[in-house]
C-alpha cells in the first residue's frame, strides 16, 4: 500500500517550505505523522463545531428577526439544555484530550537505545555538530560547524536561505538523540519533517530522539527568532542508508 | 565519485523494492563498497552512551556531568587507564558539549572543580 502511494499519490515528498503552502510537510518520522494525525483528529471535531455552531447561529438571526418576531422571548433559564451545553462539549473535549495526551508522553518517552548521538550547539549564527561517539580522547575528532549559504553564493536548485555548507547527516531507520544546547543565546533546533522543535538553552542541555524513516534531505529554521540573524541560520539534515553513514564518519576521522 | 552514484541509486530501489527483495541490492552493495572501505579504516561501531533511567527528563545536563564525574572517581579508585573507567569516558564525551568538558578539565587541573571528585 505504501509503495503504491509512493509511486502513484505522490510525486515527491516534501521536505522543505514551499511557497504558499497551508498544510505540513511531508512526515519523515513516526512523531511527526502522529502529530499530523492528531491534527486531523482534531480537526474532525472543529469542522463538526463549527457547522453545528453556524447553523444554530444563523437559525436564530433569521427565525427571530426583529420584523418576524416584534415581540422578544423572555427566557433566562433552562435546566435541560444548560446540563446538556456543559456534558456534550466535555465529552468532545475528552475525545481530543486523549489522543492529545498519548501523543505528548509518547514524544517525551525515551525508551530505546540510541545508535548514535548527536549534540547541535547553537552559535550566534551559526550551528555547531559535535559528532563524539567516536572520540578516544577530549579533543574532538568530529565537529564541524554549519553555516547558511548566503543568497549571493548559492546555485541553480538551492533553496534560498534555507541551504548549508556542512549538512547533519544522520543514518535512516536508526534512533539517533540529539543533544541540543548554545554557547550563547537562546536558540532552536527544529525540523518539520522530523518532528523536531526543541529550544536551546545555554548551560542547559536539551535531549530529543528522532527515527527519520526514509532517506531524504530535511530542511528546518531557527525557531526562536532573539536576534538580528536567527533567520539565517538554517538546519539541514541529510539521511543515507547506515552504510553510507559508515563511510561518511570514516572519511571525516581520517580527515 | 562512482561509487557513491552507485550506492544512491541502490538504495533509492531499495526504497521502492518490495520487503522481500530488499536482500539482494544489498548484497551487490556491500561487496562493492568492501574494498574502498576497507583500505580506509575498518567500519564503524554505531554505539553511543545508554539511556540512563536516572534520567528521564529531557533536560540531560546532570546525566553528563554525573557521567563526567563517574568517570574521574573510577579513575581516581582505579588509576590511571583502567579498562573499567574507560566506558564511562566514552559516555560522557558522547553526552556533554566538548565545550563544558573542556571547562570542567580546565577546572580541575586548577583545583576548582565544583563536583564531588
Amino acid at each position: 500500500m505504501i509503495l503504491i502511494e509512493r509511486l502513484f499519490l505522490t510525486i515527491a515528498l516534501s521536505d522543505a517550505a514551499e511557497p504558499w503552502q497551508l498544510g505540513s510537510q511531508d512526515a519523515a518520522t513516526p512523531m511527526m505523522q502522529g502529530i499530523m494525525d492528531l491534527h486531523h483528529d482534531i480537526f474532525f471535531f472543529l469542522i463538526l463545531i463549527l457547522v453545528f455552531v453556524s447553523w444554530m447561529l444563523v437559525r436564530a438571526l433569521w427565525h427571530f428577526h426583529y420584523q418576524t418576531n416584534p415581540i422578544p422571548q423572555r427566557i433566562v433559564h433552562g435546566t435541560t439544555i444548560e446540563i446538556l451545553w456543559t456534558i456534550f462539549p466535555s465529552i468532545i473535549l475528552m475525545f481530543i484530550a486523549i489522543p492529545s495526551f498519548a501523543l505528548l508522553y509518547s514524544m517525551d518517552e525515551v525508551v530505546v537505545d540510541p545508535a548514535i548521538t548527536i549534540k547541535a550547539i547553537g552559535h550566534q549564527w551559526y550551528r555547531t555538530y559535535e559528532y563524539s561517539d567516536y572520540n578516544s580522547s577530549d579533543e574532538q575528532s568530529l565537529t564541524f560547524d554549519s553555516y547558511m549559504i548566503p543568497e549571493d553564493d548559492s546555485e541553480l536548485g538551492q533553496s534560498r536561505l534555507l541551504e548549508v555548507d556542512n549538512r547533519v547527516v544522520v543514518p535512516a531507520k536508526t534512533y539517533i538523540r540529539i543533544i541540543i544546547t548554545s554557547a550563547d543565546v537562546l536558540h532552536s533546533w527544529a525540523v518539520p519533517s522530523l518532528g523536531v522543535k526543541c529550544d536551546a538553552v545555554p548551560g542547559r542541555s536539551n535531549q530529543t530522539s528522532i527515527l527519520v524513516q526514509r532517506e531524504g534531505v530535511y530542511y528546518g529554521q531557527c525557531s526562536e527568532i532573539r536576534g538580528t540573524n536567527h533567520a539565517f541560520m538554517p538546519i539541514v539534515v541529510e539521511a543515507v542508508p547506515r552504510k553510507e553513514y559508515g563511510s561518511w564518519v570514516s572519511n571525516l576521522l581520517i580527515a | 565519485m562512482a561509487e557513491v552514484t552507485k550506492e544512491k541509486i541502490l538504495s533509492l530501489a531499495q526504497q521502492y523494492a518490495l520487503p522481500g527483495n530488499e536482500d539482494k541490492p544489498e548484497v551487490a552493495e556491500e561487496s562493492s563498497d568492501q574494498e574502498v572501505v576497507a583500505d580506509e579504516t575498518p567500519e564503524i561501531k554505531l554505539e553511543t552512551a545508554p539511556v540512563d533511567f536516572r534520567f528521564p527528563t529531557t533536560n540531560q545536563s546532570r546525566h553528563c556531568f554525573t557521567r563526567y564525574i563517574e568517570h574521574h572517581r573510577c579513575v581516581a579508585a582505579k588509576g590511571e587507564g583502567a579498562s573499567e573507567c574507560e566506558k564511562f569516558a566514552k559516555y560522557y564525551r558522547s553526552l556533554c558539549p566538548g565545550e563544558w568538558v573542556d571547562r570542567w578539565n580546565e577546572q580541575r587541573e586548577n583545583g576548582t572543580f565544583p563536583g564531588p571528585l
